[in-house]
């Protein structure tokens, strides 16, 4: 789950990391009486869920408060584009208003899970404000790595390693060292997956804070963080993959117009191939799960069938603990219930295959049944391709 | 011969009382398994559906010989059941369970490496020695004993290449779900050292998916070490970057993780890549031909 940079700079400060001081403005007139109260040179900062913001426009400085409600009325209601927003960008609801800040130099420090050692990694680059796939790439020796102990956490001693290596020294050796510190037990005391200031800025006079900040947490950890899971901001997310999540269904949009059901998550990754292979485009990544109900087969088919670009559904399943008589359930009452004119393409083997199969040849819908995954991707390439 | 699970394993289901995993023991049990109980802590002394209910894995261990723990325990106190497996000197603990935080896996998999336990999963179908032993939620009438060994992070893509290999008449000498989360107890590596040394194994099978590096590990692995032919599937060919496809550990990130890399990687191990889902059971029929 992601959050919003002002709730994650919320997070920062509870946890002792150092970030400029700054308030959220829905309004222009907020973000003038927030410029007011701050005093001095502002920035104004779109909050929404994607980086690359500055140069979509969605960062602007001002001079005091008249010029902070101008920058927050061009702001505010745009649809901000960057290169990690969706093609028609994200809607700008909120602005953070903060003081801005004289840079001496911008670092990077990230935390983040290394799946191959199996622990947690601290990374810090002199290369603050670029990417850090971008340094990886360009310049990989630059980029220091310590890496967590799995049961004991970060030493001590390799905040000081890090801090050290990235130069710092006298005020801001101890300052930066600290905030180390402080950053990688926020990440482990509220299971975050990635925490991530860049820049890292250091002040003229020593000072060291988080300029920005990003924080993404664990989804399998948010039972036991409530107070993180209520940050989640759905306008943010597709209104169909919100609709998923509410009936426990993985579910992601995609740009293409066949419709893919799929129990598990590999097989739904193997479909999506396989109709791009047969020539198509897969519209939807849909994991039913193991055991769906009858219920939750009627909401999937509710949900990928109300993106409008599906122009054929191909459903793909192998029943194991989801058995296909309880799919053709599901199937028969979506389509009944939703009186679905969409041709739908049917492969389905496992557990009471031949039950399913019956039920769904005498419930009379136009179902074309497929012999196997290929066969299947074709069928419903060729419909989706015709209903154009 | 096979690996990991055969007629001598004898297993104890850990969170019995619960649906899945009463439901799971019984069909295990079925397919001919030796289940010899199940731990549900509290329920200790009683009886789930004909299954003796211990209150600790020890017990299992110290009355009826257990060496492999099964795991439907919910996600919040799974980490602390395959603590609890481990410490009870279970050699095998498979863990069905999915959703365990992924912190809770890092401390749990630096607590095993000082056992002697080996963990399948999180997040997986489990192990089948086909006609022997099944030991996880896979629908076991699909497989059948062969000379193919199965690995796989995924449960019903495994289901949909048993099925193609049944299907062919060729069998599967075991089939191995290590699972779909990002930190996981056993590698594609630890799987494929298993197949290499196992005799009664010829050709080996194996399903990837974007995320991670597992899979480039296994492909300088079998560069190194395996003898035998290995047919590679990658799924999330055309998964975007950036999110998770269902499994905790599927997604690509920075740019890395991709499907292309890793085909690239085990193509150039050596391994017969897999272009069609459709086409891995005629794959590893080709294989055996050669």
């Amino acid at each position: 789950m992601k959050v919003h940079e002002h709730q994650a700079k919320a997070l920062l400060r509870e946890f002792g990391v150092a970030v400029p001081r700054g308030e959220v403005a829905t309004t222009p007139a907020e973000a003038r009486a927030a410029a007011e109260r701050i005093g001095g040179k502002v920035v104004i900062k779109a909050q929404v869920h994607a980086g690359g913001r500055g140069k979509g426009g969605g960062i602007k400085p001002a001079d005091g408060p008249a010029a902070a409600e101008e920058a927050a009325r061009q702001i505010l209601g745009m649809r901000l584009r960057t290169p990690q927003t969706p093609p028609e960008g994200i809607l700008v609801r909120s602005v953070l208003v903060e003081e801005a800040s004289a840079i001496a130099r911008e670092l990077y420090l990230s935390v983040t899970l290394d799946r191959a050692r199996a622990t947690h990694v601290v990374m810090a680059s002199g290369a603050g404000g670029m990417e850090i796939e971008e340094v990886a790439a360009r310049s990989p020796e630059t980029i220091l790595r310590e890496w967590a102990h799995p049961a004991l956490g970060l030493g001590d001693f390799q905040a000081r390693r890090l801090a050290f290596g990235l130069g710092l020294s006298g005020e801001a050796f101890k300052q930066g060292a600290a905030l180390i510190r402080n950053l990688f037990a926020l990440y482990l005391a509220r299971d975050c997956s990635l925490a991530e200031i860049n820049p890292l800025v250091v002040t003229e006079d020593g000072r060291v804070f988080a300029l920005d900040a990003k924080l993404n947490f664990d989804d399998n950890a948010l039972f036991r963080r409530t107070e993180i899971a209520a940050l989640r901001d759905v306008h943010e997310e597709d209104p169909l993959d919100v609709e998923a999540s509410k009936h426990g269904l993985n579910y992601i949009k995609l740009d293409g117009n066949v419709g893919c059901m799929v129990n598990g998550a590999g097989l739904a990754m193997a479909t999506m191939d396989i109709v791009k292979l047969a020539g198509g485009e897969p519209a939807n990544f849909l994991d039913v799960g193991g055991g769906a109900s009858p219920e939750q087969i009627e909401n999937a088919f509710r949900i990928l069938s109300s993106d409008p670009s599906v122009k054929a559904v191909f459903i793909n399943v192998f029943g194991g603990i989801l058995r296909v008589d309880r799919l053709a359930e599901g199937v028969i009452a979506a389509v009944r219930k939703l009186g679905l004119t969409l041709p739908v393409v049917l492969r389905a083997e496992g557990t009471n295959v031949e039950q399913g199969k019956k039920m769904l040849a005498e419930s009379g819908l136009a179902l074309i049944m497929a012999d196997d995954m290929a066969d299947g991707a074709r069928k419903a390439v060729e419909l989706a391709r015709s209903a154009r | 011969m096979s690996v990991l699970v055969g007629k001598a394993t004898r297993v104890v289901v850990q969170g019995i009382t619960g649906r899945e995993g009463a439901f799971h023991a019984a069909r295990c049990k079925e397919y001919g398994t030796h289940v010899v109980g199940g731990v549900t802590p509290g329920k200790g002394g009683t009886t789930h559906e004909g299954f003796p209910v211990w209150n600790t894995v020890e017990e299992a261990v110290r009355r009826e010989g257990a060496n492999c723990a099964l795991i439907f325990v919910p996600p919040a106190a799974a980490a602390d059941a395959i603590m609890e497996a481990a410490a009870a000197g279970v050699p095998l603990v498979i863990c069905i369970t999915e959703g365990i935080p992924v912190a809770d896996m890092v401390r749990t998999k630096h607590f095993l490496a000082g056992t002697g336990s080996r963990l399948i999963g999180p997040n997986c179908p489990g192990v089948i020695t086909p006609g022997e032993a099944k030991i996880g939620i896979m629908p076991g009438h699909i497989h059948r004993p062969g000379p193919v060994g199965v690995v796989s992070r995924s449960g019903t893509l495994t289901y949909e290449v048993v099925g193609q290999l049944t299907a062919r008449a060729i069998g599967q000498s075991t089939c191995v779900g290590v699972g779909g989360d990002p930190v996981n107890g056993t590698s594609f590596v630890d799987v494929l050292r298993l197949f290499q040394d196992d005799p009664d194994t010829r050709a080996i099978m194996m399903i990837g998916e974007i995320g991670g590096t597992a899979e480039e590990e296994a492909a300088a692995f079998i560069k190194a070490n395996v003898k035998k032919p290995v047919v590679a599937f990658i799924c999330g060919q055309t998964a975007p970057p950036g999110r998770r496809m269902g499994h905790a550990g599927a997604i690509i990130a920075g740019g890395k993780g991709t499907a292309a890399e890793k085909m690239r990687a085990l193509e150039q191990a050596g391994a017969t890549l897999v272009k069609s889902p459709a086409d891995m059971g005629a794959t590893v029929q080709a294989v055996l031909g050669r």
